[in-house]
């Protein structure tokens, strides 16, 4: 089995819009990562939810890779493009609309999943 | 104080700008900070975030910050 570092690399380079929360779409745990997961939706995402919060090294690898302190991590095709405050600014803007559109095409899927980590030990 | 450690390390990380930090539930740790500095000028959204984050790596850390909302502008 892959290591969880890799495993979170991986999420993030494949998936197009992945998203680490604390809990789950149905069910988040925290403010901000509400706010984020709504202004995701707003923009017409799909969403690949990760919840760190069943395993505390989740974050600490996570936080290794992004170089980013806090959750929620909001990445698009790979790229960290920010935490709660960016995402809901870039979506006031319309530039993440514009961002998702671009990096998926105009006619991509509004999906909502949760990607479970395989914690191994 | 909390806030007063945070006003600090943004003075000193941001000299001559702008900031405001707010106790957001009076709890202390819960923060919302504004930061206008001529630093940010050029720089994409979250570069300037990751400014602000190095610059409380500390109490982010330390768990002094439980929340962090964050909020920039340069001056050009």
């Amino acid at each position: 089995m892959s290591t969880l570092q890799e495993q979170i690399k991986q999420v993030i380079d494949t998936e197009p819009v992945a998203v680490f929360i604390k809990g789950t779409p149905e069910a988040p745990a925290c403010g901000n990562s509400m706010r984020a997961l709504q202004a995701l939706w707003q923009a017409g995402a799909p969403i690949a939810a990760i919840d760190v919060l069943p395993d505390p090294r989740i974050r600490q690898e996570l936080t290794a890779l992004s170089e980013w302190p806090t959750i929620p991590q909001v990445f698009v095709k790979g790229e960290l493009i920010g935490g709660a405050d960016i995402t809901e600014e870039l979506f006031a803007s319309g530039e993440l609309k514009t961002k998702i559109d671009e990096a998926l095409g105009a006619d991509h899927a509004q999906t909502v999943r949760t990607v479970e980590l395989a914690l191994g030990e | 104080m909390a806030t007063t450690v945070i006003r600090d390390l943004l003075d000193q990380a941001f000299p001559g700008g702008e900031i405001d930090v707010e106790d957001r539930t009076g709890g202390g740790d819960h923060f919302q900070v504004t930061v206008s500095s001529e630093r940010f000028n050029g720089l994409s959204l979250i570069q300037q975030h990751k400014l602000v984050n190095a610059a409380l790596a500390a109490p982010l850390a330390d768990g002094t910050i439980h929340e962090l909302r964050i909020r920039t502008k340069g001056t050009a």
